[in-house]
């Protein structure tokens, strides 16, 4: 049976989804991801990107690894996706 | 006395040992090339001019007086940056954030902050740019200001910016407004939590703006070469970020700028951003010259990036047990005149230290009328564990828990989700509280007049690009290339890293910090990165190398690669025992067996190495004054591995220092309009070793899984307890919950006067 993915929706997200926190989706990477929950949720993709990127500020991490690949991050069958505040750092 | 100590769990060949530093012999002895020891043939000297008012419209500047001036070569504005020329259809999508970044190196219509740029001299020396500078004429139409976080975020406030709108997270707000974002995060049912709790306490607290206080000041110097090339050698933490910046900025392919990055005296953060850079370029390109330009100690506070004041509020609700039941954070943190605070990063760590499953987080970032702020060690959170730490205590106090035992029963260990939404991996925090249980300090009687503290601190510590070339000379002696400038003693670390990959001596390894051209992309030496980043990069190019070398021995012995293997920095036959190679050996039949062997490797890690921290204080209050010493101080941190055990202690006892001045004495002195008026070391008192008692540490080793030695990064978590556990200290002698920093002498009295006792 396959295993879905399941992906944390930002709080601030969350109106867009009706409340729901977190769902499961057939996806491989991010961008099928963000298209998946564009069709089911309009309006959640502008939130995330800018310009078919991640929007600046916000980091995604797939089983707690700060993607380095944007929208071409793979996602497993099992895997947690977040949209996350981008840490930098300072010395 | 010191009683620093490692409790190690692995034992290595070279990692973890305490060699010289590479770089040390050129610092002591005051050979090391700093920004300020360039000297180009011709160069000119630049000052710049700087607006005397935090928010004014400029009406017009006149330089003809200043062009004329003996001696000078070239006089700039902002309409000499590229920016100028271009509209926001070419500029497109990148318009906003490039005139910020243009606008914030020199100021085209407003300028923002006292000590914002409006124009450059480059003339035959200093003085005569400064007596030109002083011929400029500058028209301002000078605005109403505002510097307070909270006033900033009014309705109705003064508008830093006439077109900046909230960011919700991709949602862009109708007004205008000083808030340039907001962000929330959330996990389980906050009000349920609350609501089973048999405690609720909730307060605000406040922190000040305050300078990294790196001693060398910003430096570059330019050359725009007649063939198009611009070279910079300057003071920075990110030769990279420098050249991407100036790139941007001067509209110029990133192949026609090479940064070198000079020694570094200090930065903490505060030296990512580039001020200077863009500036002596456009007067090298106008003089054809180089151009050198070096920030006085003045320019330094007014005019570069100090860390933001905040205010937050804290809620926490507790069982009477001390399991904390829900948490609850809003963190507003001013960015200075342009959007950037740390904020977001704020709110993530605040409560990271624990394992909580309600909780909401909301952060702000709000710009004022003052210099835009930088990194500094952890930016954002050390203000959030000041405000959070401080609130653990007084319940503690409330509850009569011992503030580690309450720690230990929240503690965040393996599989913790966060409230971001995060799982925690393997950490250490457990065992650094276990460390400071059981530290003689903690063990020890509090002194009569005395009060004692106790904070924990955690930041995330990430990876990011990081490039390494080696090459294995024909004596056996490594070459080591990396683009990490060396502020901590990086080029020590990355160096065993590499000769305990190799199998070989630490003193076989050279390492040497390049310029752009010379090294693939390399992220800037913070974010506690680099031994970590720079280390796996290190090491996979030592995989490299023993792979190649294997290789030259199977040449060599008319042998399959199959059945060579390279142990310990020996390269043998697996079946024959007569088959063997030193690694010298084979380095000098390198010529003959296909030529020299270079390494080479460039990582982006994924992975977090979660650092923790927890600190010990015991401050005296003389009751009197009010004045407040630090007696006794003890940092405990996981490092993962301690790689030189030494250079760990420095930035655990670095970052203590540097918050205990965060907690006791360090802020900007602002007057109501938002002129600072503190701009000195002589005003803007930092702590010296007068001021301090030693600061013991203890390094805890729980090591990291995303790393062969177990690294984590040491630089910035230490930053992240010092200041409540001084505030804690300082209730703990006074009675007094002090809310506010820095705890001046001045506050603890007033704090003793409404409380009715001194």
């Amino acid at each position: 049976m396959l295993e879905l993915a399941t992906i944390f929706i930002p709080t601030m997200l969350q109106e867009i989804t009706h409340g729901i926190k977190k769902l499961e989706l057939d996806a491989r990477n991010v961008r099928q991801v963000v298209d998946e929950l564009e069709k089911a949720y309009p309006g959640i993709q502008e939130r995330l990107l800018d310009a078919d990127e991640i929007r600046e500020g916000l980091a995604v991490v797939v089983d707690g690894d700060v993607s380095v690949m944007g929208m071409l991050t793979k996602v497993g069958e099992q895997s947690e996706v977040h949209f996350v505040p981008a840490i930098g750092g300072g010395g | 006395m010191t009683s620093n100590q490692v409790l190690s769990e692995v034992e290595f060949n070279v990692v973890g040992k305490r060699p010289v530093r590479p770089d040390g012999v050129d610092k002591v002895t005051g050979r090391a090339q700093y920004g300020g020891d360039t000297n180009l043939t011709g160069t000119l000297q630049a000052k710049v001019l700087r607006s005397p008012h935090p928010h004014a419209r400029i009406k017009s500047i006149d330089t003809s007086k200043a062009e004329s001036f003996p001696g000078v070569r070239a006089v700039i504005t902002a309409k000499d940056l590229p920016l100028a020329s271009l509209s926001k259809e070419e500029l497109g999508g990148d318009y906003t954030a490039l005139k910020f970044a243009s606008d914030h190196m020199m100021a085209s219509d407003k300028v923002l902050f006292k000590g914002h740029p409006v124009a450059a001299v480059a003339a035959i020396n200093a003085h005569v740019a400064q007596s030109a500078m002083d011929l400029i004429d500058v028209d301002y139409e000078v605005l109403d200001s505002v510097v307070d976080v909270r006033e900033a975020m009014k309705p109705g406030a003064t508008l830093i910016h006439d077109e900046l709108r909230t960011n919700d997270m991709g949602e862009t707000a109708d007004q205008p407004s000083n808030i340039a974002a907001h962000m929330r995060y959330e996990i389980g049912d906050v009000t349920k939590g609350f609501a089973d709790a048999d405690l609720v306490m909730e307060k605000e607290f406040t922190t000040a703006t305050v300078h990294q206080g790196y001693i060398e000041p910003h430096n570059t110097t330019a050359f725009w070469n007649s063939d198009g090339q611009l070279n910079l050698w300057t003071s920075t933490q990110g030769s990279f970020q420098v050249r991407a910046t100036v790139s941007n900025i001067l509209r110029l392919p990133i192949s026609k700028v090479k940064v070198t990055p000079m020694e570094i005296g200090g930065g903490f953060g505060g030296k990512i951003t580039a001020y200077l850079d863009a500036i002596c370029s456009i007067l090298s390109k106008k003089t054809g010259t180089p151009v050198k330009a070096l920030m006085s100690r003045t320019e330094v506070f007014e005019a570069s990036g100090p860390a933001p004041a905040s205010w937050m509020r804290v809620k926490i609700g507790v069982k009477n047990n001390g399991t904390m039941t829900a948490v609850e954070t809003e963190m507003a943190m001013d960015a200075g005149a342009y959007p950037g605070s740390p904020v977001m990063q704020a709110i993530v760590c605040a409560f990271a230290c624990y394992d909580v499953e309600n909780g909401r987080i909301d952060g702000y970032d709000v710009v004022v009328n003052k210099p835009k702020t930088a990194a500094y060690r952890a930016p954002g959170a050390p203000q959030a564990a000041f405000a959070v730490e401080s609130l653990i205590d007084e319940i503690c106090l409330n509850l009569k828990i011992d503030p580690i035992e309450f720690r230990l029963l929240n503690a965040a260990k393996e599989g913790t989700r966060r409230i971001e939404g995060l799982v925690a991996r393997k950490i250490g925090f457990v065992e650094c509280l276990e460390a400071a249980r059981t530290h003689d300090h903690y063990k020890s009687k509090v002194e009569k007049g005395t009060g004692r503290g106790v904070a924990a601190g955690y930041w995330p510590n990430r990876g990011f690009q990081s490039s390494v070339v080696m090459t294995v000379n024909y004596d056996g002696v490594v070459s080591l290339i990396m683009g990490s400038v060396d502020i901590g003693g990086t080029r020590a670390s990355i160096a065993q890293q590499t000769a305990e990959t190799l199998g070989i001596a630490y003193e076989d390894v050279k390492p040497t910090v390049v310029d752009t051209d010379s090294i693939g992309y390399t992220f800037i030496t913070g974010g506690s990165r680099t031994s970590f980043a720079t280390g796996l990069a290190a090491i996979s190019a030592a995989e490299d190398v023993k792979q190649q070398m294997i290789s030259r021995a199977a040449k060599i012995w008319d042998a399959s690669e199959d059945d060579i293997e390279f142990v310990a920095g020996m390269i043998s036959h697996k079946s024959d025992e007569e088959l063997k190679l030193s690694f010298k050996d084979l380095a000098r039949q390198t010529a003959t067996t296909g030529g020299s062997i270079s390494g080479r490797s460039s990582v982006d890690p994924t992975g977090e190495g979660n650092g923790y921290a927890v600190h010990i204080a015991d401050v005296a209050v003389d009751t009197e004054t009010g004045k407040t010493d630090v007696t006794r101080f003890t940092a405990i941190q996981d490092a993962g591995k301690a790689v030189h055990p030494s250079y760990v202690e420095g930035q655990m006892q670095g970052g203590a220092v540097q918050g205990i001045g965060w907690a006791l004495n360090e802020e900007y002195f602002f007057d109501d309009t938002g002129k600072m008026l503190n701009s000195s070391f002589l005003d803007y008192r930092m702590p010296t070793t007068l001021d301090l008692p030693m600061i013991d540490t203890v390094i805890v080793e729980v090591a990291n899984p995303g790393h062969p030695y177990g690294v984590r990064g040491v630089g910035e978590v230490a930053i992240c307890p010092p200041m409540a556990a001084v505030a804690n200290a300082v209730t703990g002698v006074t009675g007094h919950r002090m809310n506010s920093l820095p705890i001046t002498p001045g506050k603890i009295l007033e704090a003793g006067w409404e409380n009715g006792k001194s």
